[in-house]
């Protein structure tokens, strides 16, 4: 080490970044990154400039870091393994010190961990698997604004997925036409109605004229079925003026819930959050363009470091996948992400994609949705993969019913609530799933319509994002 | 119209049969079960009557259904509801809760608007039956031959 302040380049590993004895601490943020470094870089060197890059180094060596207690601020790589079956790939194992993070922002958090060291040119593509978060710093953030417990005490509704459908067509309706759809949607048995991410405040249709519509509806099918009904009203604009604006008139026309899309950036989910809590009202996100970053399994951020950073930031809701609907999802690495969001300790499972052991200090859990091409047809697999607290959102499914919206909601609610008194009762949904739906269109038309119009759409293709651990099955 | 509050209010109205399954169901989730009834079923009436404590110790789905039983008898002309309550650290709520009885007829709600400005409307939901006092909401009119 004797050449360490030599000015001129060195290896990252030689610069202290690469630290195969060091122990990490309960406090360290912990993370896995799939590395694919280029042609005769050694993973532990590749390791060592993630570390580097995303903490405290720069491509040569400084005296400055001399008036520093740099060994303390410096990332440390501490373990490197090949990854089993894809040949150039390696997980790195990197612990950062709890003190190169604020308190409480996502923002910096983020630009520390992925900030610049994506497109650095050692490694050919870089990948965050999966981060440790620890308490220390989970408790600095407030969470959901309510969670899912408050949002079922909020709402009433118990024991069974929360139903939803995201109004269509996406764009192009008038205010007027696009209230129609949502009452009919919540009066035949739907709890939510949903404004698509592109929805804001376009000409066809601006967004206060929309509000009062909604709001019309919502009511009206409040009274009709004396249930607590609610429409996503996206406040997403382009200011954080605007969206308060949109959000307070929304909250003054007492709408239970409003969203905001992903595209609004990581600041202005933290202040939605914040304004979600001050007024009761839920808080949905929408994960528009997250496909961009999270789908390729060597490139980008997995959905379930999205998750993570979500959950801290405060929402109530998130998309985080059908499993059988028409968007990506592996079966276990969408297990992984409900797990994520939902549960307070959640286990190290490679299975299931998660690298950590993650504890939430009782942070409450985020609601997961599931949308994109499912219909009642599913709604065994979809009580199978997805459990109970979930809002299964049937757009397509519920607005594209031959007999018209309302009963194509009420195709959707018979079939969640028989599939859980039938699993209640002991039977195995997977195994009896189509017959107890038959069983139940046979005492309601608008299901067994449902059935007979989708019971065999599919979406079958090979998912992109998969585990690198498959499940032994056990002899017996 | 029909209240839909609850886990199956979409459902053909549940036999004692089903109802034991159900509640089976839950004590086998360690859930214990309580009893509630109303005259009021605004969406927004969160507390409804307890009839009698949560039964924390009661195991037997029969014992439990005895006590819906004895509501349902007692209250005819009443909604009643049976709860199951989760404990555990994390959820301490409700796990499931659905209606074991509905009076008849169900008159349904009255939607009022209050139109202010700027084509703003505040709306306010109110039960028909409500109109009446408590204990008179419901069940054969007072008035033979007479609807309520």
């Amino acid at each position: 080490m004797s050449d360490r302040w030599s000015a001129g380049v060195i290896p990252y590993a030689e610069m202290g970044y690469w630290q195969p004895d060091y122990v990490p601490k309960d406090t360290d943020i912990l993370c896995a990154f799939r590395i694919t470094p280029q042609e005769g870089v050694p993973p532990e060197e590749a390791g060592a400039a993630v570390a580097g890059e995303s903490s405290t180094a720069t491509w040569t060596v400084v005296w400055t870091d001399r008036l520093t207690a740099h060994e303390h601020y410096q990332a440390k790589c501490y373990q490197v393994e090949a990854v089993p079956g894809s040949p150039g790939q390696y997980i790195a194992w990197i612990a950062y010190d709890l003190d190169l993070f604020e308190e409480g922002s996502i923002a910096n958090l983020t630009s520390s961990i992925i900030g610049n060291v994506f497109g650095f040119k050692a490694l050919k593509a870089l990948r965050l698997e999966d981060m440790r978060i620890p308490t220390q710093y989970v408790k600095t953030f407030a969470g959901p604004p309510h969670g899912i417990v408050m949002e079922r005490e909020y709402l009433g509704k118990y024991g069974r997925p929360l139903l939803g459908a995201t109004t269509k067509p996406k764009l192009g309706l008038s205010a007027r036409n696009y209230g129609r759809v949502v009452y009919e949607a919540l009066r035949g048995g739907l709890d939510f109605t949903k404004d698509d991410e592109n929805i804001n405040s376009q000409p066809f249709m601006r967004w206060r004229d929309r509000y009062l519509f909604c709001m019309e509806a919502v009511n009206r099918a409040q009274a009709a079925t004396g249930e607590v009904k609610g429409h996503y009203l996206n406040v997403t604009a382009g200011t954080m003026e605007q969206m308060y604006e949109r959000a307070d008139f929304a909250r003054e026309l007492g709408s239970v819930i409003v969203m905001i899309d992903l595209t609004v950036g990581y600041t202005a989910i933290q202040s939605m959050g914040a304004w979600a809590r001050r007024h009761g009202v839920l808080l949905h996100l929408h994960r528009a363009g997250h496909g961009t970053y999270t789908r390729q399994k060597t490139h980008g951020v997995s959905f379930r470091v999205i998750s993570k950073w979500m959950r801290l930031a405060g929402v109530d809701h998130i998309h985080a996948g059908t499993v059988v609907g028409k968007l990506e999802g592996d079966p276990t690495i969408v297990a992984g992400f409900y797990d994520t969001l939902r549960l307070d300790h959640v286990p190290a499972d490679p299975v299931k994609g998660l690298y950590f052991d993650q504890d939430w200090a009782s942070l409450p859990g985020v609601m997961p949705v599931a949308s994109g091409g499912i219909h009642a047809g599913q709604m065994h697999q979809l009580l199978h993969h997805l459990g109970e607290d979930v809002v299964l959102q049937f757009g397509g499914g519920t607005i594209g019913h031959p007999m018209g919206i309302a009963a194509g909601a009420t195709a959707n609610r018979v079939a969640v609530e028989a599939m859980i008194k039938a699993r209640n009762e002991g039977r195995d949904v997977m195994v009896e799933g189509p017959e107890i739906l038959k069983t139940a269109g046979s005492r309601c038309r608008e299901l067994d319509v449902a059935l007979a119009t989708w019971g065999d759409i599919t979406f079958d293709y090979a998912s992109t994002d998969t585990p690198d651990v498959v499940a032994t099955p056990t002899g017996v | 119209m029909r209240i839909t509050q609850g886990t199956f209010s979409h459902l053909p109205d549940l036999t004692a049969a089903e109802i034991t399954a159900q509640i089976g169901y839950c004590l086998d989730n360690g859930w214990p079960l309580s009893v509630e009834f109303t005259d009021d079923p605004h969406p927004r009436n969160t507390y409804w009557e307890m009839w009698g404590l949560p039964m924390f110790d009661l195991a037997d789905p029969a014992g439990v259904m005895l006590e819906v039983d004895a509501c349902r008898t007692a209250h005819p002309d009443c909604y009643v509801k049976l709860n199951a309550y989760d404990a555990r650290l994390g959820r301490q709520t409700t796990a499931l809760s659905f209606i074991v009885q509905r009076p008849e007829p169900e008159p349904g709600f009255r939607l009022e608007r209050h139109e202010g400005a700027d084509r703003r409307i505040t709306y306010t939901t109110t039960s028909y039956a409500t109109d009446r006092p408590q204990g008179e909401r419901y069940g054969p009119s007072p008035v033979a031959g007479k609807p309520r």
